[in-house]
């Protein structure tokens, strides 16, 4: 037993434990947001949103069907990839789109189905119903239409503002439907209870939540650096018109990274959804620090944003034990720091 | 033809003098928490119960007319006293009620002051309110630190708790309810043996709970309050915390805290409030015609609610009593001297320094197989009769005390 700092060494091993379970969630979800930055150059402001549409996902499941923990993990980020999915197509790709018809049949469709809606059904159940509703009417407007979709590139700075206006509207019906306080949601029975290793008792939960993460990151960056898929991925962002020569259908690609991105967010809702406070702010909350450890590790590295993520939450847990009021802002500081010293970010390349 | 109109009109101007001798406009903002961690506790609860004060006022007296107002402050003192100007300024309001969030309301009993107009603040809980910040335009309604201290830690120290580690809320709040605890714990013979400030809103606090553990202390005692105490409290229960032989002191717990751990998490906390839905016909009654107004049966008023209908009933009453006269250190000195009396914390009276004075009570969160109805969450430990449950005239420091 020594003491580093004043700190018996138990309690410092036991607080990076801490950092590093709260580092898997900053490097979930910064892996998404590089995912969907590096491969599809949309910033998605959304992304909180739809970590806490996960984290509801799990809630509403539990309530409406029963189905605990286990299957709210497969099914929610399947549900708010989907959403996802429904979201780039008719919105996010829109954009760049010469044609705007379809955006304002999709505009339309929703004003109308949400003013009838609201003959019958509350508020936030007939908003919610007439989006997706006004998607799926989108969709069908454009399969019908078969027009060739000429492309008219605008700033990345209007995908910025489109998601999070969407993150907004989510996060209002949430709170209108659901209060501010938090719903509660049951740990899964088979990870109750910890070990107690010594120097800390570690929740089985929270080591669960380690293990988890770190399969899905390595996983995720295999996938993107060292198979095919990944290499026809990271071609279609560098040159999409040769891609799509070679016959590689590179919207689809999009679309479908564009939900995994999503997804990857949503199964951090599903896992936090036990130990953190389901509300709808919960997004929102963590949305700040998640794209700042983006912006530290660099906007398009895979390697880059999970390293940082875990790498800032036990720089984190390590700013609670010495100097605890600052231990929501150190992350900034850090970022302020590397963005003068290496503008790209630890681990980007200069465009 | 001429006569008969003449006639007509001077009978119509001598209706409407008539009519219109007495009427005042009163107007009322309520200034909140809407969106974040406090919401529950205060915010729509908040401006529902106000409404339903000036509703149930307006009965009694058809020749006063108030209007209620409400605001979102966001816990950010800036936007806070920003509002508070414009209020004043522009929306001509005479009174502000409610602002949880004790950072937010000493910066607005400055405004408050220069504006001359009238806080009555059933939301804050610092006691310095009523002590070295105090002023003659302020009534602190619901509680206080010293209190929430006096109540709950005295209690605990008494059952065996004698050491403590604290986790506090790093703003004012959280420092006023550690200091004024920690004095109770060392004047009834126990030791603190550290503290931990955490920020407002935090989500995580396994690491916070991690050194509360690693102190050994008796006694954990949660200086926070709204979302924080909820995570705090689920976390704790995490990390075996209970288990291992440590205490929770949850200094400042609130009925929506409770509904939103649920009874298997919350039982056996013990807390002082001075107000319970439950504890009597007029209490019930009030709740549900709250629940009616606030329009959701799954929320439970909290002593903030109880504390906004109180103290605005009283404010008009006041205001009623000097004929409309919306001077703001007039109408506070005036309920002062005015004893109060309603439906929800009885009879009691506003002292010098603006404390609102009443009976507190120690309550014990219920186990699940004790709660037999929706809502039957406390039961009753024991009564701290109101001229024990506040702190001292004299040991404020408030410049309005004399001697």
């Amino acid at each position: 037993m020594f003491e580093i700092f004043g700190i018996p060494s138990q309690a410092l091993f036991g607080q990076l434990l801490l950092g590093l379970i709260n580092g898997s969630f900053y490097a979930l979800l910064s892996l998404g947001l590089a995912v969907i930055f590096g491969m599809l150059n949309i910033i998605n402001f959304t992304h909180g949103a739809q970590y806490m549409m996960g984290a509801f996902a799990a809630y509403l499941i539990l309530t409406f069907s029963g189905l605990g923990y286990w299957t709210a993990l497969l099914i929610a980020p399947i549900a708010v990839g989907f959403l996802g999915v429904l979201l780039e197509r008719n919105l996010i790709s829109q954009l760049n789109k010469a044609n705007k018809e379809r955006t304002i049949v999709f505009f339309a469709s929703t004003a109308l189905l949400f003013l009838l809606g609201r003959l019958w059904i509350e508020p936030v159940a007939a908003f919610a119903g007439a989006i997706v509703a006004g998607f799926v009417i989108a969709e069908v407007f454009a399969w019908l239409r078969r027009a060739d979709d000429l492309a008219e590139p605008v700033d990345h700075l209007y995908g910025l503002l489109l998601t999070f206006g969407v993150a907004l509207i989510i996060e209002g019906l949430a709170r209108n439907k659901y209060g501010s306080a938090g719903l509660p949601y049951a740990m899964p029975d088979t990870l109750r209870g910890g070990q107690s290793l010594g120097f800390m008792f570690l929740p089985n939960y929270r080591a669960w939540v380690i293990v988890a993460s770190l399969t899905i990151c390595l996983s995720t960056w295999f996938v993107i650096e060292r198979t095919r898929l990944g290499a026809y991925l990271r071609a279609a962002t560098e040159n999409p018109t040769l891609v799509r020569a070679f016959g590689i259908n590179v919207p689809r690609m999009i679309t479908l990274t564009y939900g995994f991105g999503v997804a990857l967010a949503a199964i951090a809702g599903v896992m936090a959804a036990p130990i953190y406070n389901v509300s709808p702010q919960m997004g929102s909350d963590l949305i700040i620090v998640v794209f700042a450890v983006v912006v530290i590790g660099g906007m398009g590295s895979i390697m880059g944003a999970i390293v940082t993520g875990f790498g800032l939450g036990v720089i984190e847990g390590l700013t609670k034990v010495f100097f605890p009021e600052a231990s929501n802002t150190v992350i900034f500081v850090i970022m302020a720091i590397v963005l003068l010293i290496r503008p790209a970010g630890l681990f980007g390349r200069t465009a | 033809m001429k006569r008969t109109l003449a006639a007509l009109a001077v009978t119509t101007a001598l209706m409407c003098g008539t009519a219109f001798a007495q009427q005042i406009t009163i107007k009322i903002g309520v200034l909140t928490d809407m969106n974040s961690l406090y919401a529950d506790d205060t915010g729509p609860g908040s401006v529902a119960a106000a409404r339903m004060a000036a509703t149930d006022f307006m009965k009694d007296h058809p020749n006063v007319k108030v209007e209620v107002i409400s605001g979102d402050h966001q816990n950010k003192a800036d936007l806070g006293v920003n509002l508070a100007n414009q209020w004043f300024d522009i929306e001509k309001v005479d009174m502000i009620a409610d602002v949880p969030n004790s950072g937010v309301a000493l910066a607005i009993t400055q405004v408050v002051a220069q504006k001359n107009k009238v806080f009555v603040g059933s939301g804050p809980a610092s006691s310095d309110l009523t002590g070295a910040k105090c002023n003659a335009n302020n009534v602190q309604w619901t509680y206080d630190t010293w209190m929430l201290a006096n109540g709950t830690g005295k209690a605990v120290v008494k059952a065996g708790g004698d050491t403590w580690f604290f986790l506090t809320s790093d703003y004012a709040f959280g420092h006023a309810l550690e200091r004024d605890t920690a004095a109770v714990v060392e004047q009834n013979g126990g030791k603190v043996l550290g503290k931990v400030r955490h920020p407002i809103n935090s989500n995580d606090f396994s690491s916070f709970l991690l050194q509360a553990q690693t102190s050994k202390a008796k006694v954990i005692g949660l200086a926070n309050a709204g979302g924080d105490t909820i995570n705090a409290i689920k976390q704790a229960a995490e990390f075996g915390i209970v288990k291992g032989g440590q205490k929770l002191a949850g200094l400042l717990v609130f009925a929506g805290d409770v509904a939103a751990l649920g009874l298997p998490t919350a039982q056996g906390l013990q807390f002082t409030e001075t107000f319970y839905w439950d504890m009597n016909d007029q209490t019930r009654a009030w709740t549900k015609r709250w629940h009616e107004v606030r329009g959701d049966k799954n929320k439970w008023p909290t002593m903030n609610h109880a504390g906004v209908y109180a103290g605005t009933l009283h404010y008009l009453k006041a205001r009623l009593a000097l004929a409309g006269d919306a001077d703001g250190k007039t109408v506070v000195a005036k309920m002062k001297e005015l004893p109060t009396d309603d439906p929800l914390f009885g009879k009691g009276t506003i002292r010098v320094d603006g404390r609102k004075i009443h009976p507190a009570y120690l309550f014990e969160v219920k186990k699940p197989e004790e709660s037999k109805y929706p809502g039957d969450f406390y039961k009753t430990i024991s009564t701290i009769p109101a001229n024990e449950a506040f702190r001292p005239l004299k040991d404020g420091g408030c410049p309005l005390v004399s001697g």
